[in-house]
């Protein structure tokens, strides 16, 4: 029992970090965190076509990481997590942008 | 490491980063005030910073466009609300056309005020940000996405993981 439910662990971390391992998808997930958006305005945001991305979107809802709903003709994707959460998250993101900028501050100080 | 602090306030989309520089106060202005100096802390090394106009002063303006690493630019213009050299500034943070500097639209993205003090010889600075949305705050991270990436993961592993 136990043993299959590392398996299945095992298994969802494999989905997430194949899912993650994109830089489109990554790039989807974090607009979809950020709010809803059908698969074809994500589609426009790419240089790529419309099943491409389609594509890239299923593989994140197989990772569990977005959620797909159908409103009429359109599918509506979310990052499966909360609003507050991606918030929280860009703005950790934010963080590590201005620490990057902190360093080249304190550098070219060092230097100049 | 010279970062000392960082606050986030996720209702009020807000930053604040306090660091502490080896240099004085009037050195870190200079900084800031010489857009030449400025381009080349800005942005990261994958989306280098081009400032084509810079004033530190109040009613002052600054365009400046960062470039990605597919040759995409990304504008954006600063309107200096207050200036008090070289103890702070403040401004409002737009996107604009990188060439036409036409604002994207009507709203700042982020108000944001930079202060400086003495601190043991050095400077203590701290950087406030207020994004107007989540949506702007998106778009902040679009620009200075190849840095965001790897932190993002890391968010989302950890989250999975608690």
């Amino acid at each position: 029992m136990l043993s299959l439910m590392d398996e299945a662990n095992e298994e969802r971390a494999d989905a997430m970090f194949h899912a993650l391992s994109d830089r489109t998808r990554r790039d989807i997930l974090r607009r979809v965190l950020a709010g809803e958006h059908s698969v074809s305005a994500l589609a426009e945001r790419y240089d790529m076509s419309f099943a491409a991305v389609q594509k890239h979107v299923a593989v994140l809802e197989r990772a569990g990481l977005l959620t797909k709903r159908r409103s009429g003709r359109q599918q509506l994707a979310s990052g499966d997590v909360e609003a507050v959460r991606s918030v929280s998250s860009m703005l950790a993101e934010l963080e590590h942008i201005w620490r990057g900028r902190i360093d080249r501050i304190d550098t070219f100080l060092k230097e100049n | 490491m010279p970062v000392t602090d960082v606050t986030t306030d996720i209702d009020a989309r807000t930053i604040t980063i306090t660091a502490e520089f080896a240099a004085p106060v009037e050195r870190v202005w200079e900084l800031y005030a010489d857009p030449r100096q400025l381009e080349q802390v800005f942005g990261p090394p994958t989306y280098p910073a081009t400032f084509v106009e810079h004033e530190l002063t109040a009613g002052g303006t600054s365009k400046y466009y960062m470039t990605g690493p597919e040759g995409e630019k990304f504008g954006g213009m600063w309107d200096l609300t207050a200036v008090d050299q070289p103890r702070s500034f403040s401004f409002e943070d737009r996107f604009a056309d990188a060439q036409t500097w036409q604002a994207a639209d009507g709203m700042p993205v982020s108000r944001n005020t930079y202060a400086f003090e003495p601190s043991d010889g050095g400077t203590r600075a701290t950087f406030t940000s207020v994004y107007e949305s989540s949506d702007a705050l998106q778009q902040v991270l679009d620009m200075g996405m190849e840095e965001g990436a790897t932190e993002s993961i890391n968010q989302i592993d950890a989250f999975l993981a608690a």
